[in-house]
């Protein structure tokens, strides 16, 4: 073989070892026998996997973490469908402008959202503090939705809507007689996108995290400041399995990809 | 029975936003008559039949439909079915299911609608595919079962959009078939959206021939085919020579030229191929363009009249490129126009 030849799969094998090289450390170091967070791991047990179920904090902020992925990407849909509805079958005056304000939270740094957030809505009109991470999730999850959900309208011709109000539906009940039914894979595919969006979102929920009221990642960076064992690498093994047993459950039965 | 239009537009004006498609349409129907709307696109013919659907609001005039004013009636409370040229059946759901849809929906169930739908899909043969989903069936057969899907809730008029226009030349004889027995069994008032002047001479009982959202004539197949009005129907039904009169004299792009015989009083003249005399006459041309088509052959003669195109049997024998020929345009068989442009 000639150098040339061996160029591009050296390369690729690189960009790989770059891609999920941190992530098999982590993997190797959460099954560590060791007492600190070390690479290459020192034995061999399950004791951090263990230690990560046991934790008090881990859970409550677990609870907090899925209520905030679950209910904002649920709110985020509730909003992102009507507006994803009307965006790909009417013409509206303006449609470009709400199309870039609701994909802004993707563009801006989810600091300056997080700051933002606090320092004018949340400070100003004394949001609770599940309220505001409620809230932000929302926004932040509505772009995907609104994306995920449009593309798989797009794929939907509007006639089979005006067909079914020939045959007596309503213009509503067409909605959910015959186009509801057709984008559930995009709705779905909007829902696990959301959900793994929110479930791993860092700087908007630091700034609104606050006394007693923690998403999973927040906690985890705290508990690394006091304590540091194995076990947050224990639990970054188990988020990322869960991640992608989700996106291959999804690619598997809904063809995922075609939405994304 | 009165002579009332069962269906009849009266005034209608259709408008996109500011830009007006339909203007002062005025048409009557007879109940159980098979109606074609023929014409370019843009001329304003599937505007029309959206606006009978009530898939369109009305700018100004009016709908009535067996006696009751319906321009303002919502299009799921009219009884008018509407085969869509993409059929648009509903993906999600089985032939079964799509012609159940508007049953349910009216409230049928069990035995009452079992029957009713079973009934339907045989009636467009297709039993034997009820539990298949749209996207398992070819095009003729996902169109057999928007008509199934319409014809089961018994409209009052069933509206088809480019209804053979997806079709190959196999299964478009067959739908034509299917359409007229439809018609003859169910006595259903149709009205078919088309582009293609052949589709609708053969299928319709009377057309109506579109042009800039106005129309420009209505008759029959035969009026139609043998005596349009205008230039622009004589154009679309396929006369390929057509030329304006000015005091009795052809105007061509060679100057005016007088017909021997009578001239006929219209305002143009309009000849098809098969008119045109060939070796014989008082005109000559040359032949410049020349195609077999089966059993006959068609020509482009160069004459002082401008281009001519004739059509002559192919078992006569055939000129050269560039041969010099003598041919008439004989006046009594020409298709007088009453309009021109």
């Amino acid at each position: 073989m000639t150098a040339r030849s061996l160029f591009i799969p050296l390369t690729l094998l690189l960009v790989l070892a770059f891609l999920i090289g941190p992530f098999l450390i982590i993997v190797a170091a959460s099954f560590s026998a060791g007492e600190t967070l070390n690479f290459p791991p020192q034995g061999f047990s399950l004791r951090w996997i263990l230690k990560v179920f046991t934790v008090e904090s881990f859970r409550a902020s677990f609870g907090m973490s899925l209520f905030l992925a679950i209910g904002g990407t649920a709110a985020a849909l509730v909003l992102g469908i009507p507006a994803s509805y009307a965006l790909s079958r009417y013409k509206l005056p303006g449609a470009e402008i709400v199309r870039t304000v609701v994909s802004a939270p993707i563009i801006v740094p989810g600091i300056i959202v997080g700051l933002a957030l606090l320092r004018y809505i949340v400070v100003p009109f004394q949001v609770g503090i599940t309220a505001a991470l409620f809230l932000a999730h929302t926004a932040l999850v509505l772009p995907y939705a609104v994306r995920v959900v449009s593309a798989s309208l797009d794929n939907l011709r509007s006639d089979i809507e005006e067909a079914a109000v020939l045959l007596g539906s309503s213009r509503l009940g067409a909605f959910f007689r015959v186009v509801m039914p057709n984008i559930r894979g995009g709705i779905l595919s909007a829902f696990i996108l959301g959900f793994v969006t929110s479930f791993n979102q860092v700087p908007v929920s630091l700034f609104l995290s606050g006394p007693g009221v923690r998403t999973l990642p927040i906690d985890m960076i705290a508990y690394m400041e006091i304590v540091f064992d194995p076990s947050v690498a224990a639990l970054s093994s188990l988020l990322a399995f869960l991640s992608i047993g989700i996106v291959f459950a999804a690619e598997r039965f809904l063809g995922f990809s075609r939405y994304v | 029975m009165s002579d009332a239009p069962y269906l009849s537009l009266e005034k209608l004006t259709l408008a996109y936003g500011d830009t007006v498609a339909v203007a002062d349409l005025d048409l009557g129907i007879r109940k159980g008559e098979l109606i074609a709307l023929l014409g370019p696109s843009g001329c304003g013919k599937t505007t029309t039949m959206r606006a009978i659907a009530g898939l369109l609001p009305v700018k100004s005039g009016h709908v009535r439909l067996d006696g009751a004013d319906i321009t303002r009636v919502p299009a799921n409370k009219r009884a008018v079915g509407l085969v869509f040229q993409s059929y648009a059946l509903f993906p999600h759901l089985s032939v079964y299911e799509n012609v159940a849809f508007g049953l349910k929906l009216k409230g049928m169930r069990g035995t009452e609608l079992d029957a009713k739908v079973q009934a339907g899909i045989k009636s467009v043969g297709l039993s034997s595919f009820a539990n298949r989903k749209p996207a398992e069936l070819s095009g003729g057969q996902q169109q057999r079962v928007a008509l199934a899907r319409s014809m089961v809730m018994e409209p009052k008029v069933l509206l088809l959009d480019e209804p053979l226009s997806n079709l190959d030349a196999r299964l478009r004889l067959e739908m034509r078939t299917e359409l007229q027995r439809v018609q003859k069994e169910t006595g259903v008032t149709m009205i078919f959206v088309t582009h293609d002047q052949a589709e609708a001479l053969a299928l319709a009982d009377r057309i109506v021939v579109m042009k800039g959202g106005a129309i420009e004539q209505i008759g029959s197949p035969e009026d139609i085919y043998s005596r349009p009005v205008s230039s622009f129907v004589a154009d679309f039904v396929g006369f390929e020579n057509i030329f304006p009169l000015e005091q009795g004299r052809l105007k061509t792009s060679g100057g005016l030229i007088e017909l021997p015989g009578q001239a006929p009083s219209a305002a143009g003249l309009a000849w098809r191929p098969r008119m045109v005399t060939l070796g014989s006459g008082p005109f000559r041309g040359t032949v410049r363009g020349t195609s077999f088509a089966g059993d006959s052959r068609e020509y482009l003669l160069d004459t002082p009249f401008g281009p001519i195109k004739a059509e002559v049997e192919a078992s006569q024998p055939a000129h050269a490129l560039g041969a010099d020929l003598s041919f008439d345009l004989p006046a009594e068989k020409a298709a007088p126009l009453a309009r021109f442009a």
